[in-house]
């Protein structure tokens, strides 16, 4: 009888490690569809967690996967949630649930997005643009098409908001990003062959020269390390920007593939952090990402307090010594432009240069007239246009020194 | 093992004083085996954290600091040229395998921090300060050496450890480190302390202040973190200021308002903070505080 009693015992005490096996796996699998980076061996230390009587107590072993799942902030911060809701039932709406859905319902491709950003700029642009603007649109755009009629139209000298054709809007996109992509590798190589030979290592030199008897033959010369420059992007996605938004995401898009160093934020009455979207491969995928990030985006602009975000809780971390900022906005502030010009000249204290690319600058009779980009401008290192394929590969030189 | 409460009071009396999900990471590392990674706003005690972990240890503090440019040579190990040659002079004309022997032997070999910290006899506490300012090269080889705990040296050999130390490593998020180190590690985040635990601290670590100046201090260092700063004061710079407060002779924050308003130099490190918490801003906190 005794021996009868211990078989079911001991499958009693399979079936409930199986059990707890199969929703720790399920567990595993929610924080990894919530962008938590789980690996093979957090799953195995979670189950010796478990064993080791962390499973008796909810609030320890909460704590206990806390520190071993989690490795940022954001993570850290929402981690108590989701168990909370997984383990202990609470109802706490699951993220990944909501990310899911979404990415399945409306996957908007680049050209929906652009859409949208279009329709909403129709809505929008009355509060945001001041009036001489609007008739110069009608005047530039009969020039647009006699270009086109030559049949030698040069996209490169093309300002994107006269794009109406979808293939050439994808055609400028895929420019964009590719020539993102090229400026990053001219501008390591070209660090690289000014710094060749800088100095005399004298410890490897001798090292090296052991074989001689110590007697420097063969002199090693230290190479400094190129350092890479750092690109903070804060694009202004603003009712007033929408027809160049489309274009400049696709740049950015491609600077943060290829430069290791770079950030980029989104602004538009208030300020978004999109480097993490924007990191996604597939273009598409990223823009996804990032309508979800931008809602809002498309209305007025708050250029001023979007700044004073940015310098309060991201610039510490995305600032150093070596960067440059550059700022993609139009200035036609809806806020205080006072406040625009204090938060800028916090922000020129602690970066290398700001660039402000304004797309306007090259629309015929424009001048900076606009309160907020005069209030913004005596802290401008660089002032550009940036309305052309052409212009943008014009800062690459801007870029290369430091 | 040790439970957390244990954890806790061993610290404490270290003079650290640690929250339950502190303690927990802690004894987690024991668990577990793996570093701990410490991140926070400067100033919130990460560095503390290792040095208290070290003296509950009982054990060595070996402490690495990262900087841009930080290589193996400076962090790992490197051969002593000089004597070397030394070496080499002095016996000039001998078998020159003889001499090869000899001047790729231990003798010759510098220890830098972490290849001292894995051949001590008993483990010692790995403090590796500031990891986002080294290098990415860096960071891949450290998570190499964190997961093997085994050096090669092309000359010598692989040297492996004789123990496995503890590692804490700490970040101010100045650049965003890999996915790699952070799966690896136990994440931590470190935040400004409660009012509790920071009256607990000031009293932990100054003895001449009494319980309620203590409360007080907390209560008004709270106040001044919620202002607009640019630069958020922490534990660091309270302890600074009751410091200052206690040399001065204040007993009590209400017996002494130009001496607390003189004194907040302590606590804001930039003129555009001193500005902006003027006399009656600090009044007013002031007159928050019980």
């Amino acid at each position: 009888m005794s021996c009868c009693g211990a078989n079911p015992g001991f499958e009693e005490l399979d079936e409930v490690s199986r059990l707890v096996a199969a929703k720790l796996a399920a567990f595993l699998k929610t924080l990894r569809d919530n962008g938590f980076p789980v690996g093979l061996a957090e799953g195995q230390d979670a189950a010796h967690l478990m064993t080791e009587g962390y499973a008796a107590r909810p609030g320890l072993l909460r704590s206990a996967f806390k520190h071993l799942f989690s490795a940022r902030k954001s993570d850290w911060d929402k981690f108590d949630g989701i168990f909370d809701a997984f383990w202990l039932g609470k109802r706490v709406r699951s993220r990944s649930i909501t990310a899911g859905s979404a990415r399945a319902a409306n996957n908007p491709s680049l050209k929906s997005f652009q859409d949208a950003s279009a329709r909403q700029a129709a809505s929008q642009s009355a509060t945001d643009q001041i009036p001489s603007a609007d008739d110069a649109p009608e005047g530039r755009s009969g020039e647009g098409r006699m270009e086109g009629a030559s049949r030698a139209e040069n996209l490169a000298e093309t300002d994107f908001r006269k794009l109406a054709d979808p293939e050439q809007i994808e055609q400028a996109h895929a420019a964009a990003a590719q020539l993102a992509k090229a400026m990053r590798t001219r501008l390591t190589r070209r660090d690289l062959a000014r710094r060749r030979g800088y100095r005399l290592d004298l410890r490897r030199t001798i090292h090296n020269n052991i074989s001689h008897g110590g007697v420097p033959i063969d002199l090693v010369r230290r190479q400094r390390k190129p350092k890479p420059l750092r690109l903070v992007i804060l694009l202004d996605a603003s009712g007033s920007m929408s027809s160049y938004t489309g274009v400049f995401l696709h740049f950015i898009h491609g600077v943060l593939d290829e430069f290791r160093e770079a950030e980029a934020f989104l602004f538009h009455t208030r300020l978004a952090y999109v480097s993490g979207a924007m990191r996604e491969k597939d273009a598409a995928r990223a823009l996804d990402r990032l309508s979800l990030l931008a809602q809002g985006a498309g209305g007025g602009t708050r250029i001023g307090e979007s700044l004073q975000t940015f310098n309060r809780w991201h610039a510490a971390r995305v600032i150093h010594s070596r960067t440059v900022v550059m700022i993609v906005s139009d200035g036609y502030e809806t806020g205080d432009a006072a406040l625009l010009g204090r938060e800028m000249a916090a922000l020129a204290k602690r970066c290398r240069r700001i660039a402000w690319l304004n797309p306007m600058m090259a629309w015929e009779g424009y001048a900076p007239e606009a309160a907020g980009i005069r209030a913004a401008l005596p802290h401008v290192d660089l002032y550009a246009p940036a309305n052309t394929l052409k212009s943008l590969t014009a800062l690459e030189p801007y870029l290369a020194r430091l | 093992m040790k439970t957390r409460e244990e954890i806790a009071q061993a610290l404490a009396a270290c003079g650290y004083i640690a929250d339950a999900d502190l303690a927990t990471a802690v004894s987690l590392m024991q668990l577990l085996r793996r570093p701990l990674l410490l991140e926070g706003e400067a100033g919130v005690g990460k560095t503390e954290v290792a040095k208290a972990l070290a003296s509950v240890h009982a054990t060595e503090l070996i402490r690495l600091q990262c900087y841009e440019g930080l290589d193996q040579s400076s962090a790992l190990y490197e051969w002593n040229y000089q004597r070397q040659l030394l070496a080499i002079q002095a016996h000039r004309g001998g078998d020159a395998d003889t001499i090869e022997d000899q001047i790729f032997s231990e003798k010759y070999l510098l220890e830098r921090p972490l290849l001292a910290a894995i051949r001590r006899d008993r483990p010692p506490v790995l403090l590796i300060d500031e990891i986002d300012r080294a290098d990415d090269e860096f960071e891949a080889f450290l998570l190499e050496l964190l997961s093997d705990f085994q050096v090669s040296i092309p000359e010598l050999g692989t040297i492996a450890a004789t123990c496995i130390p503890h590692v804490v490593l700490t970040s101010n998020g100045t650049r965003e480190l890999s996915d790699a180190l952070r799966r690896r590690c136990l994440y931590h985040y470190v935040d400004y302390p409660d009012v509790d635990r920071e009256a607990r601290i000031i009293m932990a670590r100054i003895e001449a202040v009494s319980a309620s100046l203590a409360l007080q201090i907390a209560r008004m260092v709270e106040g001044i973190r919620k202002e607009e700063l640019r630069k958020v004061p922490g534990v660091a710079e309270t302890l600074d200021w009751v410091a200052a407060l206690v040399g001065l002779g204040v007993r009590d924050l209400h017996d002494a308002p130009e001496t607390v308003h003189e004194t907040l130099m302590c606590l804001l490190k930039t003129q555009e903070d001193r500005a902006r918490v003027t006399r009656e801003v600090a009044e007013r906190l002031l007159g928050k505080v019980a």
